[in-house]
């Protein structure tokens, strides 16, 4: 959790003292990857509190997810169909989802560790 | 919590949220920079029109300052002769006001009517006599007749300063009274040829005859001021010229 907090802000700051901007042409295709990038991320976190978290699928899906995010948008634009309001609407979704588990699993755990407590409580009154 | 076991993983982790926090800050940036850049186009034009709007101001002040009052006396006092020389006051003063009208004579059969009306050429032979005469200041029907000023014909009326004038005409002219009437009643003079066609025309002496100011003349389009001290080096110029071709 710590790595990846640092990494965040180390990049945030990268970001912001980097020279240069993102060109309006390729504005939706970054925010596209961003999206995706954001999915994975989220979907890894979920898939590590469930216990089946694995890197390969964590590595593979951060980048190629990225990929074909851009190339869906780019193939939209060349047929000129709003590819990226799809894209970014699944993956919105995605993401949306992804926290809601997130969240519940959370819950569950506190749970446990709650009924835990009380049971190392009750063994000791007795 | 989440607990990830193995150390590389971590490292993993660390670089794709880099490469995360990277392009949530550019994207960030870029976004905040699409919204500024028009917003700060806007404020510049506006502090740049606000800049102009105040030179001008103060220009204008400037220049009303340099009319009025900023100015010595005595410049003050020559600039308001040069005005009085270039038209652009009313003068007054002692002088004469001959009013000038079509004949009212019958036309004789075979006669050109033409040579019973005034035209532009009768108005140029009087001023003309007036000038002779020592006149300061000339007006015809209270339009100033300047260095500049032009009596021409137009149809049945006569254009002066750009204005159509109709008769009858009034020639205001300040100057020594007596001088002018007797220049413009000389025998065979400008009055006695008017006589002679009917038209008719009345002199009367002022003492206070009263010239309106022309019109201004805001600017020169062709014409460029040659410096005081340049005045010299042209005469130079035309004498050697002369020289050279009397030489020849």
């Amino acid at each position: 959790m710590i790595y990846a907090v640092l990494g965040l802000t180390i990049g945030a700051l990268l970001g912001f003292l980097a020279p240069g901007y993102i060109p309006k042409m390729y504005a939706s295709y970054f925010s596209v990857a961003l999206m995706s990038g954001l999915d994975t991320v989220f979907g890894g976190l979920r898939a590590a509190m469930e216990n089946k978290y694995d890197n390969t699928v964590f590595l593979s899906g951060f980048f190629i997810n990225m990929l074909v995010a851009v190339f869906f948008c780019y193939a939209g634009n060349l047929l000129n169909i709003d590819f990226y309001l799809i894209v970014i609407l699944v993956l919105g979704m995605r993401v949306f989802n992804n926290l809601a588990i997130i969240r519940r699993l959370y819950l569950d755990e506190k749970e446990k560790e709650a009924q835990e407590k009380e049971k190392g409580k009750g063994a000791k009154a007795d | 919590m989440v607990k990830i076991k193995k150390h590389y993983t971590k490292v993993l982790i660390f670089v794709v949220c880099i490469i995360l926090g990277f392009m949530i800050s550019m994207q960030l940036k870029s976004t905040l920079r699409s919204q500024t850049v028009s917003v700060q186009r806007a404020e510049e034009l506006s502090v740049r029109l606000q800049q102009v709007e105040n030179d001008r101001d103060n220009l204008a002040r400037e220049l009303e300052e340099y009319r009025t009052g900023r100015v010595s006396s005595t410049l003050k006092q020559e600039m308001d002769n040069l005005n009085a020389y270039a038209g652009r006051t009313a003068l007054q003063g002692k002088g004469i006001i001959l009013t000038i009208d079509d004949s009212q004579q019958t036309i004789k059969a075979g006669e050109n009517k033409n040579l019973y009306i005034i035209h532009d050429e009768d108005l140029l032979r009087v001023v003309n006599e007036l000038r002779a005469a020592g006149a300061e200041a000339i007006a015809i029907n209270d339009q100033r007749v300047t260095g500049t000023s032009e009596i021409r014909c137009v149809g049945p009326t006569v254009l002066v300063n750009e204005i159509r004038l109709a008769a009858p005409f009034v020639i205001k002219a300040i100057g020594n009274p007596q001088t002018l009437e007797s220049s413009l009643k000389l025998r065979g003079g400008v009055l006695d040829n008017f006589k002679f066609w009917g038209i008719k025309a009345e002199l009367a002496k002022s003492d206070t005859v009263k010239v309106p100011p022309a019109a201004l003349r805001q600017s020169f389009e062709y014409a460029k001021i040659v410096p005081w001290d340049a005045k010299k080096e042209t005469e130079g110029t035309t004498e050697t010229a002369g020289k050279g071709g009397a030489a020849k």
